[in-house]
């Protein structure tokens, strides 16, 4: 296989960050994205868990790019990541059991989270060890931004706290729909309304630009 | 004699705008505003200008972005405003009034495309978010012709943003009134076991009772409406007609543990749905056998969520999974056009005209254009190896 990118690291890196934003522009990972982001804390440790685990397993996938069989490649990706979730679901267990209990399952489901599967596929399999853990870094930073944009809005309005701190004082109404999946949808979709706001007001302004140019 | 024209159906146009409906509405939802408003005094009139007002300044914001069919001066947003407020209970805190008018307009109408695009009735959805949000808060009621509401609000109505309301129940022992009497009829014989009488059901004139606008008044302004033929009348006749078949079979079946239909008929928002709920022109089916089919899927899911479910209450719940089954009940429910076999037509025959005979753009229709990707990357350039 041939290496595709010739861009920048940076660029590489930013990629995930806003212009490839697997939550808010690929909308990849929706399952850990809507239930484990009931708190900012629970965002970013499942962030970061992921960044880990994408970081890894992409590097190692774009070192054996050349090794493995075409046919038996996902099986390989699988096996490669698996491992990583492995690691870190220990690790996490070892560092805080009540942020283990709380993120629960979605731990080991990282291994079927198709951000990480998806960057090994499209991207990991057919770049140099560099640029892909550049490129991957930023995804799983992207993806803990996007986290953490659902987790603090949540955990604002469904307990009035941001990283356990009481926001409001002690007579703050929670409200209930929030923790509940409902919630995670609709914070998702006016995040996706937001940014699509943007996106259009900024290609507005761009045609404008050009006209009066 | 001027030129003749040849044109397809319809060939005569009413005098009707959907300005004059949704006016004719708000008009016959005013003597319901006002008797619950001397029902409860002023926590009850600001809360109902202040959902309303929120419904109306919502409405407007999405309006203005362009992006949502409908203005604010066609009423719709009063509508919704009015039902919402109607919906909750008088001392529900206007902070979280608000806010359900906000999602009611913004996520039960405008992110669907405005007026007569929606789905889900945006009352309801405004009522369904706040309850989900705030389930204690929208479970609080306090009983009606309390002594002295005119010049004091309930205390829960007047919580500060984002803050617990005033617990009611205390402020109701400070006015020596038993707790019992915080509940709606519905709540009272779900958890107490307790039934309420006949008539204080149907006129909600009996003082320290937690009700909602009167069952009468309602049924008289929805009459006046339905005459007019602002309203079709079979879908609040099917609704009613469904619960009581349904609460009659289980009352006849067995009449300890099951309350008489007539208890059901006229406890909790029923009739409120019935006639003008259920009824919303854009979330009801057209055809006339499906009307009938919608109403007796609200009425039986209504009385199934009152007996079997945790809550006390089902006709928003019920209302809400009609709205989303219509296109449905649309589909099997087309009528047999003039000259079709009826075996024909049952096969899954469209009713509407041959699309060519109708000009689309000549009723102000805008076909949407097929949406093309414009920076779709090509084939050969991502394949192209690039050293």
């Amino acid at each position: 296989m041939s290496d595709v990118s010739t861009t920048g690291h940076w660029d590489q890196f930013m990629e995930g960050i806003w212009r490839q934003n697997p939550v808010f522009v690929m909308v990849l990972g929706m399952c850990p994205t809507l239930a484990v982001t009931v708190s900012a804390v629970n965002a970013i440790s499942m962030g970061v868990a992921t960044t880990f685990v994408l970081a890894c397993s992409c590097l190692l996938v774009s070192m054996m790019r050349n090794v493995v069989p075409k046919e038996v490649r996902i099986a390989t990706y699988i096996v490669i990541i698996a491992t990583f979730v492995t690691a870190v679901d220990y690790i996490i267990q070892a560092i805080s059991l009540a942020l283990y209990d709380a993120l629960g399952a979605f731990i080991q489901l990282i291994v079927v989270n198709c951000i990480i599967l998806g960057r090994a596929e499209a991207h990991a399999s057919k770049n140099r060890p560099a640029v892909a853990t550049y490129n991957a870094l930023g995804m799983g930073v992207g993806f803990t931004i996007g986290l953490l944009a659902l987790g603090s809005v949540r955990e604002v309005l469904g307990a009035g706290t941001l990283f356990g701190v009481s926001l409001f004082g002690a007579n703050f109404q929670p409200w209930v729909i929030m923790v509940l999946p409902p919630g995670g949808f609709f914070v998702l979709g006016a995040w996706l309304l937001f940014f699509a706001w943007h996106a259009r007001r900024k290609e507005r302004q761009l045609r404008e630009a050009g006209q009066h140019a | 004699m001027g030129t003749v024209e040849i044109r397809p159906a319809p060939h005569v146009r009413g005098e009707r705008t959907v300005e004059k409906i949704m006016l004719n509405v708000v008009w016959s939802l005013l003597p319901i505003c006002a008797f619950y408003v001397f029902q409860y005094g002023v926590s009850a009139l600001a809360s109902i200008t202040v959902v309303t007002g929120a419904c109306l300044l919502t409405e407007r914001w999405l309006v203005r972005t362009g992006t949502q069919a409908g203005n604010i001066g066609d009423y719709s947003a009063t509508i919704t405003g009015l039902l919402l407020a109607l919906t909750l209970p008088p001392g529900f805190p206007l902070w979280m009034g608000a806010i359900a008018g906000f999602v009611a307009i913004g996520l039960g109408k405008g992110l669907f495309g405005g007026l007569g695009f929606n789905v889900f009735n945006p009352a309801l959805v405004g009522r369904a978010f706040a309850q989900a949000a705030f389930p204690t808060a929208i479970a609080t009621y306090t009983p009606s012709f309390l002594p002295g509401r005119f010049t004091e609000f309930i205390p829960s109505s007047l919580a500060w943003p984002l803050m617990i309301p005033a617990d009611a129940a205390l402020w109701l022992k400070a006015k020596h009134l038993d707790a019992l009497a915080g509940a709606t009829p519905l709540a009272k014989w779900k958890f107490d076991g307790v039934m309420v009488g006949a008539n204080e059901l149907v006129t909600s004139l009996s003082g320290h009772m937690a009700v909602g606008p009167s069952p009468l008044l309602i049924l008289l302004c929805g009459s006046y409406l339905a005459l007019r033929r602002y309203l079709d009348w079979r879908i609040p006749m099917s609704i009613l007609g469904g619960a009581a078949v349904v609460a009659w079979a289980l009352f006849a079946f067995n009449p300890t543990h099951y309350p008489n239909p007539f208890f059901m008929l006229f406890s909790g928002g029923l009739i409120l749905g019935a006639v003008y709920m259920a009824t919303d022109m854009a979330t009801s089916p057209v055809t006339p056998r499906g009307m009938w089919l919608y109403g007796g899927l609200i009425g039986l899911l209504t009385v199934v969520i009152r007996y079997y479910s945790g809550l006390p209450e089902g006709v928003m719940y019920a209302i809400l999974i009609a709205n989303a089954a219509t296109p449905l009940i649309e589909r099997i429910t087309q009528p047999t056009p003039f000259g079709k076999s009826a075996l024909a037509a049952r096969r899954g025959a469209s009713y509407p005209l041959n699309p060519s005979y109708i000009s689309r753009e000549d009723a102000g229709a805008v076909t949407p254009k097929k949406r093309i990707l414009k920076n779709k990357p090509k084939r050969d350039e991502r394949r192209t190896p690039t050293h």
